[in-house]
């Protein structure tokens, strides 16, 4: 099961590390990873989506909580939430045609950006299942993809 | 007044400070080695006398020596070393803090600030390093953080679970200057040690134990950590529960006691191991269900329901799933227990039978040895040791079968009198622990129990103990092999004794004596009574006893890695 888990952390030099040596010292899957100021200015939030059975999670949850530098650690997944992950996805002008250039300009989602070497960077603001769908159908002609990691809040 | 103040406005370095620390928290030793990044320190502890320093003769040694120091005593070690080397010399006896929870202060030198990151000479990340084997770590950047990063770490250290805390000082931190001011309380937000006990899985807990008719007590190191075994005991007592310990909670519950079913695990008992298998309730205590403990996760305790008792929340479950955790410190949740079963006078089941079945399975005498007028058997040696010293030594131990048969036949009647290194089974512990438990516990009698491999780790020691006059028996059972690498080579590799002989061995008692101090070698089982008492009288000399023992003794009973309770081996 995917998850998605918000870790607010100490701002301190070496609390990533902290998080990312855990992960990696438990064998801990992590699909992504972002980390950027919060709220709080000497707190950092740090949102991890991983996947793994419920006594993995369990145990995700506590080593993290265990950590001296986390202040809090939630699932967020399981309540109601909303999700977001940005992606940019190049390609070359010449490999897509007049039709998807026109649906692409009109979809909400998608922002497009020319560079000055004929290429098209596509922007795209979506929940991360609609990234991979949209990723899907660019594959073929993407030249370079480049992905944030999703962040994530919970809405209840 | 004036004064006052301006004794508040005066300005100290931050060697000055660090050393003011270490006094305002109360720390009567440290124990370290010198190096560069260290020396204005140095230059501080030596113009004082409130704070004493142990000079060990390698960084490894100072780090079990605190740990030998903390464990036997309650009161947290303190470790100074050097950067480079000095930091990675420390690191096993880190890992090792870590791994059974002491708590250890390490201080290590850094390479000043501005060079950091440049590969200066003698430089390691050394927070970096020591980072997946400690309970936390810092690096002071600022002399104005020095007395709160200190306070932090003792606090840290010492609280919850708990476990080593590594402070890293680049050397010009310790000649900046700063006021002094020694925090009384710290507290932080992202780290809250206190832990409510919830009175609903107490309640749970209370209603399994009092229906159930094949309990156990499964009691471990934590239960010394949180200083309970009265709490156990009492509690024990009153139900008239079995209680098995693990490794490393030897002592915690007295081994002579009639409800005492030995230790668990690999080389439990065998009446320990089926009452783990067979029973109906199944009550952990501070304890981990380490792998050495459970054997096969699917054939364990299939029939129980268990209760966790723990501090640490992520232990719960992380093994073996718990029915009922109950997340606290052990003390508090034992005298929960104890209210709502001892004071309202509840009745427990009847568990004769149970207590029947227990008892035929200790009529095997699983650590049972026989000893002929030859050859010195091992055990005997454990065996003797434990009557000669009336069972109230401390004994620290090394890795191996010398520290099984330890485990299975000393047996402990209090807690903290049996130090040894149980979750990283760290050869060369021994000797160094002892030195630290020798200093926690001055006049009392310390004594380490080693292989002729294990002592030779960390055998430079023997010097410190000169120096300091630590008056340490050595009991070294000498079966010329790294036994336990043996037994296995015997049981699981057909006999292919890979590297396990021990060639080459120093004439042990010449070694001691050139170290200063007496040696003696035993090679009949007849002359094992006076050979320890005879150390034992030398009340100010440290004594290193060569016991010439069996080759081909193992250690039984044997639970293969990852098989069931219920398929011990048992000769
Ligand atoms: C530092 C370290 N290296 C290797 C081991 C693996 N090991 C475990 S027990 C053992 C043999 C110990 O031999 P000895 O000290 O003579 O004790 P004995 O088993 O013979 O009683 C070894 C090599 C270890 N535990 N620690």
């Amino acid at each position: 099961m995917r998850h998605i888990i918000s870790v607010l952390l100490e701002n301190e030099s070496g609390s990533l590390s902290r998080v990312a040596g855990l992960f990696s010292a438990r064998s801990f899957n992590i699909e992504s990873l972002s980390v950027a100021p919060s709220e709080d200015l000497s707190a950092s939030r740090m949102t991890i989506v991983t996947s793994g059975d419920d006594a993995v999670i369990e145990q995700i949850i506590k080593q993290l909580d265990k950590l001296v530098d986390v202040i809090k650690v939630s699932e967020i997944t399981s309540n109601e939430h909303i999700e977001r992950e940005i992606a940019f996805v190049k390609i070359n002008d010449k490999d897509i045609n007049e039709k998807t250039m026109s649906e692409f300009s009109k979809n909400e989602f998608l922002k497009l950006h020319k560079t000055k070497k004929n290429e098209i960077i596509i922007e795209c603001v979506d929940s991360p299942k609609k990234i991979n769908d949209f990723i899907k159908s660019v594959k073929k002609i993407a030249v370079k993809i480049v992905r944030s990691g999703a962040v994530g809040i919970n809405s209840n | 007044m004036k004064q006052d103040t301006d004794n508040k406005r005066k300005k100290y370095t931050g060697a000055e400070i660090f050393v003011k620390c270490l006094e305002a928290e109360g720390v009567k030793l440290v124990f370290g080695y010198p190096g560069g990044a260290v020396l204005h320190i140095y230059d501080e502890l030596h113009k004082q006398d409130k704070v004493s320093h142990i000079l060990v003769r390698h960084e490894q040694g100072a780090v079990h020596a605190a740990e030998g120091y903390a464990k036997s005593s309650n009161i947290p070690g303190v470790v100074l070393v050097t950067s480079g080397p000095g930091a990675t010399n420390a690191i096993t006896g880190i890992a090792d803090a870590y791994m059974d929870s002491v708590p250890i202060v390490v201080f290590t030198g850094q390479v000043r600030t501005a060079l950091i990151g440049n590969d200066a000479f003698q430089e390691v990340d050394t927070v970096g390093i020591t980072r997946p084997c400690v309970k936390h770590n810092f690096m002071i950047t600022n002399v104005e953080d020095m007395a709160d990063t200190i306070k932090k770490a003792f606090y840290v250290a010492t609280t919850g679970r708990p476990g080593p805390v590594v402070v890293d000082i680049p050397k010009d931190i310790t000649e900046k200057l700063c006021e002094f001011n020694y925090p009384e309380n710290i507290s932080m937000r992202s780290y809250n040690p206190d832990i409510k006990v919830s009175d609903e899985s107490v309640d749970m807990a209370v209603k399994k134990i009092l229906s159930s008719k094949k309990p156990v007590i499964y009691a471990g190191g934590g239960v010394i950590n949180s200083n309970a075994s009265e709490n156990l005991i009492q509690l024990a007592k009153y139900l008239n529960f079995p209680v098995t310990n693990t490794l490393m909670g030897l002592g915690c519950y007295p081994g002579t006691d009639e409800q005492f079913i030995q230790m668990l695990g690999m080389h439990g008992s065998y009446e320990a191991n089926m009452a783990m298998h067979d029973c109906d309730l199944l009550i952990a205590v501070g304890a981990r269900f380490d792998d050495r403990i459970t054997g096969r996760l699917d054939k364990f305790s299939p029939d129980a329901t268990i209760v966790h008792i723990d501090i640490d929340p992520s232990s719960i479950s992380k093994n073996i799933k718990a029915h009922i955790p109950i997340i606290g410190d052990v003390k508090n949740v034992l005298e929960k227990l104890s209210e709502k079963i001892i004071r309202k006078k509840e009745k427990p089941q009847n568990i004769d039978k149970w207590w029947n079945q227990i008892n035929e399975w200790r009529k095997k005498d699983s650590f049972k040895y026989s000893q002929g007028d030859k050859i010195i058997k091992p055990q005997y040696v454990v065996d003797r040791l434990y009557e000669l010293t009336k069972g109230d030594a401390y004994i620290t131990s090394d890795v191996g079968q010398h520290q099984m048969w330890t485990a299975q036949l000393y047996k402990f009647n209090k807690p903290r009198r049996w130090i040894n290194s149980g979750g990283l089974g760290t050869m060369g512990f021994g000797l160094p622990s002892a030195m630290g438990t020798q200093f926690a516990n001055p006049g009392s009698l310390v004594c380490c129990v080693t292989g002729e491999a294990s002592i030779q780790m960390c055998i430079q020691e023997l010097s410190t103990c000169l120096q300091y006059s630590l008056p340490i028996k050595i009991i070294n059972l000498n079966n010329r092999y790294m036994g336990m690498v043996r037994q296995w080579q015997e049981f699981f590799y057909e006999g292919r004794y890979a590297m396990s002989y021990m060639d080459a061995l120093p004439d042990f008692v010449k070694l001691a004596e050139s170290y200063g101090h007496i040696g003696h070698k035993i090679e009949k089982p007849s002359d094992v009574d006076g050979a320890i008492i005879d150390a034992i009288n030398q009340k100010d000399r440290l004594v290193f006893l060569d016991f010439i023992t069996d080759q081909n003794e193992n250690v039984f009973p044997m639970i293969a890695s990852g098989e069931a309770h219920n398929k011990m081996i048992l000769s």
